[in-house]
């Protein structure tokens, strides 16, 4: 693994550090506490997937992550490395081809025309789209929008992936597909990743851990080691296994709350 | 670090995405025919309309002024034949362009400062709706009263009429960004002149673009309202000619104006739907079928 200049070395050895945040929405007696008190380390290289009932405030704790919402109390550090953030539905900017869209974070981070082109061109390899690259987002299924997505937050050049519930909204057989795409860049760029998912077998296939959060407020309340082997798959009794003992686990939280 | 090699999947998902892109659209006709398409309905109208009106004529109805489609032709083609007619047309179209071009920067302004500062959106935003509502025609004693019987009031109308709908078409279209796509911006690091220029501008293009076609609309009905009253010595227009033919009874030659400044007026809005549709299929939205 290569070391990035970018990273701060005092806090090199989290990826993603999380400590004792807290985020409340509103003031006074409408106010809402969507996390309490999270604690969460991710490692450089470590695929992290996120998992819980709704009002859990997964996505609260990625935009938080992303910086692109203020915490209540608590830190949260990324040690100067670069955060791209990725949504269940693409969001790729319709008026612009797939190649186009990559190449809007380079543009504005400045790289020459050139150089630009040549980076958009890898990424779309990368990806699987090079053949697709002059095509506008309405005209590619929705599993192939979420790659130009995630080559478009590869050029963000981050060293860290927050992806919230990406492929959601894909039929099954894509996303398998996805998985295995989505890993091999993982491996291949030593991404630190963040996973939000609702899905626990593809937070178990993903992971190398699983961190379970409660719903209002958000909570840590468990964490599951996943320490089969890669690739696995979504169906393989070890994946199902697991995933079980925390659908379960899952279960009891959210019955807490019918109480 | 290794050069980026696919990932082993490259297989099936090359299959999948071939199977996912859409089958391949019936080839595009020959342009002779997408015209004929496109213009036959219109044709087939017109025809009706013009039965329509030789019936009227035939049938007597006011037959001391009413002139049938012949004569109206007629008349039409005579002044084709006469430099008047052109150089009242020319007169017109320059102040068409220079009234519009001026409301184009003054609504693009007010509606970009508008759309930008929330006090001023929530405070005069009903009121430019509001100014749009206004017939044409009241602005054009305010501007005799103002510049008097000159081109500039002509101008004045133009610009009161059409900048009120272009403002409103930047506002609408900044009222309706898609929250999601200024979230992507921002994580991708797009701030201030960046963002306009890669998510703001482009995202509000076709509401713009509305803005711009009713604008031109309105700013026509302004200009020929205004030429009919303001009436400027020693210049033709448009607007002269049928009030000169109004002042002699002359049905056919009035109307063989009118259908001058109808021709204009359809011409100008097939141009700007050839733009918006241009627009329309390049981001996947339906075709008007205008």
């Amino acid at each position: 693994m290569t070391t990035d200049p970018r990273v701060d070395e005092t806090t090199a050895t989290a990826a993603i550090q999380i400590s004792d945040v807290s985020k409340t929405f509103g003031r006074g007696d409408t106010a809402l506490l969507a996390l309490d008190r999270i604690s969460l380390s991710v490692a450089p290289g470590e695929f992290v997937c996120l998992i819980g009932a709704s009002g859990c405030g997964k996505s609260t704790l990625l935009n938080l992550i992303a910086g692109l919402d203020t915490l209540t109390s608590g830190e949260i550090s990324t040690g100067g490395r670069r955060v791209a953030l990725m949504f269940q539905e693409s969001a790729l900017f319709p008026w612009l081809t797939a190649a186009r869209n990559v190449e809007v974070p380079l543009q504005a981070a400045g790289v020459p025309r050139a150089e630009r082109r040549q980076r958009v061109a890898d990424l779309l390899d990368l990806v699987q789209l090079s053949a697709f690259a002059d095509k506008r987002p309405h005209e590619l299924s929705g599993g192939m929008r979420q790659r130009v997505a995630l080559a478009r937050s590869l050029a963000q050049d981050a060293d860290v992936l927050l992806m919230d519930e990406p492929f959601g909204a894909l039929d099954a057989m894509t996303r398998d597909l996805l998985h295995e795409v989505l890993e091999g860049i993982w491996r291949r760029r030593h991404l630190s990743i963040v996973f939000v998912t609702h899905e626990v077998r593809e937070a178990v296939r993903l992971g190398d851990r699983v961190v379970l959060l409660s719903s209002r407020p958000g909570r840590v309340i468990g964490e599951f080691d996943v320490e089969f082997a890669r690739p696995r798959g979504m169906d393989s009794p070890d994946t199902v296994g697991l995933a079980i003992k925390i659908k379960d686990r899952l279960r009891e939280e959210i019955m807490r709350h019918g109480r | 670090m290794a050069v980026d090699t696919p990932p082993e999947p490259a297989a099936a998902l090359a299959g999948l995405d071939q199977l996912e892109q859409a089958p391949p659209q019936q080839a595009r006709r020959h342009l002779g025919a997408r015209i004929w398409a496109a213009s036959w309905p219109k044709l087939l109208a017109l025809v009706i309309a013009l039965a329509f009106w030789e019936l009227v004529y035939l049938s007597g109805f006011k037959h001391d002024v009413l002139a049938g489609p012949a004569a109206t032709f007629s008349s039409l083609w005579d002044q084709l034949h006469h430099a008047q007619l052109w150089s009242a047309l020319g007169t017109t179209l320059r102040r068409g362009v220079l009234g519009f071009a001026l409301a184009l920067v003054i609504g693009t302004v007010v509606g970009a400062l508008v759309s930008r500062i929330r006090p001023l959106r929530a405070g005069t935003g009903s009121l430019i709706t509001a100014l749009q509502t206004l017939p044409s025609i009241v602005w054009v004693p305010f501007g005799i009263i103002l510049f008097g019987t000159t081109t500039t009031t002509i101008l004045f109308v133009i610009i009161m009429t059409a900048a009120p709908a272009i403002a409103n078409g930047l506002i609408s279209g900044t009222d309706y960004l898609p929250p999601l796509l200024l979230r992507a911006a921002r994580t991708m690091g797009l701030r201030r002149l960046a963002l306009y220029r890669h998510v703001i501008l482009p995202a509000t293009l076709p509401a713009y673009m509305g803005g711009l076609k009713q604008g031109w609309a309105f700013g026509w009905h302004g200009l020929i309202a205004g030429e009919i009253v303001v009436l400027i010595l020693g210049q033709q227009s448009l607007g002269v000619l049928l009030s000169n033919d109004q002042d002699q009874s002359d049905f056919a030659a009035a109307t063989a104006i009118i259908i001058v400044i109808l021709i204009i007026g359809i011409v100008v809005d097939m141009l700007f739907n050839l733009v918006n549709n241009r627009i329309r299929s390049r981001r996947g939205v339906a075709q008007s079928n205008a």
